[in-house]
């Protein structure tokens, strides 16, 4: 059942921006219009771009914010929060932590 | 002539005339206008969900540039546990299903949540929950929450201390049934505000309260009052995910903040939880199995669709097993399932699911 709304509705996860676009729902409580606007600008992309992997993989490991693939040396777990909460001006609450 | 093949609220096959299909909801959507006095929908809405239900292909989406965010309540249960949880059983621990939801299936974000997901049973547990949140936090990218259900059953006799108001109300004992439902609520809310203070101790993303209401209105009251303290206290994202679509007045007299909660529908419950100060409101509308899923959907999204038209906060409607639509059947068929996806969010213009 979660793979079929995963297919059928969601953003994609890390694999696109739906982490991101999640963290501004949650931080901001943004509705989702304004959240993925927030996010297309930090990211400096178009609207249509969020939720396409081929236009993210990319620029998901330049911003060195994680990927969805397996990459040595590629920032994952908190490492790449870190880099979230820097790009997105956002809290990351496990940060605190460090 | 040819027929459409969909499915009931129960999950089994059904062949529809087109005439059929389109009295279907319209019903559906007219159940909801009558029950929750809200708006119907307009033609072109009828006719986009027309075309949902009469595509013959089995995968249905929605538009590219529509996309929601994904929550999910019951945490990864889903994989690792048994049929209580829907669960298939896989051998894998809870870290190794938080990276699963991740990386396979690409979920935006994820809860962890005890197979046993109720706040009362993880109270005693709870360093063990937290360094599960602990760990998932350290090694995933995207937002983790911890997830259980208030549950108030739990606290009522033969499972909890105090007195069940089921037993006393058949017995005409109005006053003492709303007194224990009070204590009930009291210690309900000591243990949710004990848990959550533990999992923003180590950093989690959110808290989730699911089912929430699921005993009425005294339930509610004691999550609501939850969420405004932690909200207040805390730096937590807080979620309120719903039980029903209505929720039942089993003491009949409390309120929030001047709001009866007795008899309030998803477009009025959203208000009461965007004042006690929550992130994410997950609505819920019951699927009816004697009527088919086209009826369902068009009376979900008809409801869901106000409440998202008068929210503050993002909402993420509930769309699992029964509700939302979606069939009542352990195993919710990929063919009506993908459909009440697409309808909620293109219909309903929810914020995820």
């Amino acid at each position: 059942m979660s793979i079929s709304h995963a297919l059928a509705s969601g953003m994609g996860g890390i694999r696109t921006t739906g982490d991101l676009v999640a963290r501004m729902q949650l931080r901001k409580k943004m509705r989702l219009p304004q959240a993925k606007q927030y996010v297309a600008d930090k990211l400096k992309i178009g609207l249509d771009d969020l939720a396409d992997s081929t236009v993210m993989r990319t620029l998901r490991e330049e911003l060195d914010i994680g990927v969805i693939t397996a990459v040595p040396g590629a920032r994952k777990g908190i490492a790449a929060k870190r880099n979230i909460a820097e790009l997105l001006d956002v809290e990351v609450p496990c940060l605190r932590r460090l | 002539m040819s027929t459409i093949r969909t499915r009931m609220g129960d999950g089994y096959v059904v062949e529809l005339t087109p005439d059929e299909l389109r009295a279907d909801l319209q019903a559906g959507c007219a159940d909801a206008v009558k029950r929750g006095k809200v708006p119907p929908l307009e033609e072109a809405e009828f006719d986009w969900l027309y075309e949902l239900f009469a595509y013959k292909g089995r995968i249905v989406g929605v538009e590219p540039g529509h996309e929601v965010i994904l929550t999910k309540d019951g945490s990864v249960n889903t994989l690792y546990s048994a049929q209580l949880s829907s669960g298939v059983g896989l051998p894998l621990s809870r870290e190794q299903c938080m990276r699963v939801f991740e990386r396979a299936f690409c979920f935006d974000t994820m809860e962890v949540g005890h197979p046993d997901y109720s706040y009362k049973p993880v109270k005693p547990i709870v360093a063990l929950e937290a360094v599960g949140v602990e760990q998932a936090l350290l090694t995933t990218i995207f937002p983790v929450f911890y997830g259980a259900m208030p549950n108030f059953g739990l606290y009522a006799q033969p499972d909890g201390p105090f007195p069940n108001p089921a037993d006393l109300l058949p017995r005409g004992q109005i006053e003492e049934a709303r007194a224990a439902q009070m204590e009930m609520a009291a210690a309900c809310k000591a243990d949710m505000l004990y848990v959550a203070r533990h999992m923003a101790a180590v950093g989690a993303d959110g808290i989730n309260f699911d089912t929430t209401a699921s005993a009425g209105d005294a339930e509610f009251l004691a999550t609501l009052e939850t969420v405004e303290e932690l909200a207040a206290t805390t730096d937590l994202a807080i979620e309120v995910g719903m039980a029903a679509e209505f929720v039942l007045g089993f003491h009949g007299e409390l309120a929030y903040k001047g709001t009866r909660l007795a008899g309030l529908w998803p477009h009025q419950q959203v208000k009461v939880v965007e004042q006690a100060g929550a992130h994410l409101f997950g609505p819920v509308v019951n699927t009816n199995s004697r009527r088919s899923t086209p009826w369902n959907v068009a009376r979900a999204v008809t409801l869901v669709k106000e409440c998202s038209r008068v929210a503050e906060i993002p909402i993420h409607a509930n769309v699992g097993m029964g509700v939302g639509g979606v069939p009542m059947f352990e195993v919710p068929p990929p063919d009506v399932l993908t459909r009440c996806s697409a309808a909620m969010v293109e219909i309903g213009r929810v914020d995820g699911l």
